[in-house]
């Protein structure tokens, strides 16, 4: 069965202190060529049913994002047991 | 007859206690409500507390404004029923749409904890009427997500409208835009404030008695208030 997963970034205008940390970090391990990290969140919804985007796409807009500062994006996935068994 | 103001415990506030205290102090009647319970008790007055509603998951406060008792509160609040939001609860009346904007995480990213001077700029509101217009106030501040964000939009009407309640003096302890420490709707009934009035309502405990007004200002506004 497809797993929904909802990716959650800040807006880009919004700071991101956590990404700026990490990417503050990246010359410790030799890394110099970054300009910017971002970090988001990722969401996964598995339905009991078939997989329904549009509820899904509600669920982030009232719950899982603030649309004051963050985007977010929809989308399917095979589950792992799909792809074991495609395999 | 004593004002009876409710104060809402969520799976993980912290100063429910503190907030009913305060209640007591200014002269009311605390009245203590469960997230659980869509019932607000006849109460006159709600203060939503500080502390993690929900272990903070997701946002804060995003999962809270979802609890029983906030559903009520919502539309009690759009109906003109006095609600003060201190930190986290600040946090949920943003998430519950009541109050523009976000709060967001620090801009240093450290928590902060300290005595913080702050500037009232708005006392028609139901939670500020007894202090002075500009009267510089003395509370604690304690958060590591109360960076007050809006789009420009948002922030411009919030100056224009008179709706920005207190600002950040002598240094803004978490990179709020435009200094911004509390804001109240439209009506003014609904204001969210980051530091912690009821931290500071009695010398043993408190930096100073100044956010003891906050607590005087609701039950004045209810004895003044319409039955």
């Amino acid at each position: 069965m497809p797993r929904v997963v909802v990716d959650v970034m800040l807006k880009p205008e919004i700071l991101d202190p956590q990404g700026q940390a990490v990417a503050n970090a990246l010359p410790r391990l030799g890394v110099s060529d970054v300009a910017s990290v971002r970090i988001g969140r990722r969401i996964e919804i598995d339905f009991t049913g078939e997989p329904d985007l549009d509820r899904a796409r509600e669920i982030a807009d009232k719950l899982l994002a603030n649309p004051v500062i963050e985007d977010f994006t929809v989308h399917l996935v095979e589950t792992d047991d799909t792809v074991d068994a495609n395999r | 007859m004593t004002a009876r103001v409710g104060v809402v415990t969520f799976p993980g506030s912290l100063d429910d206690g503190d907030a009913a205290r305060a209640v007591r102090i200014a002269g009311g009647e605390p009245v203590r409500l469960w997230h659980g319970d869509a019932d607000l008790h006849g109460v006159d007055a709600v203060v939503l507390p500080g502390g993690f509603s929900y272990g903070d998951y997701l946002r804060c406060g995003a999962i809270a404004r979802f609890a029983p008792v906030m559903e009520t509160i919502i539309d009690a609040a759009r109906g003109g029923l006095p609600v003060l939001g201190i930190c986290n609860g600040f946090q949920i009346l943003c998430e519950a749409h009541l109050l523009p904007g976000a709060l967001t995480r620090n801009q240093h990213l450290h928590f902060r904890n300290r005595d913080q001077v702050l500037r009232i700029e708005a006392t028609g509101t139901a939670w500020t009427n007894t202090y002075q217009d500009g009267q510089e106030i003395l509370i604690p501040v304690k958060n590591g997500e109360g960076c007050y964000v809006a789009d420009p939009a948002t922030l411009d009407q919030l100056e224009a409208e008179g709706r920005v309640v207190a600002r950040y003096l002598g240094g803004n302890p978490n990179g709020s835009q435009r200094d911004i420490a509390a804001i109240t709707n439209a009506a003014g009934n609904v204001v969210g404030i980051m530091p912690h009035p009821e931290h500071a309502v009695e010398a043993l405990t408190g930096p100073s008695l100044d956010g003891l007004g906050f607590f005087t200002s609701v039950l004045k506004h209810l004895v003044g208030a319409p039955a």
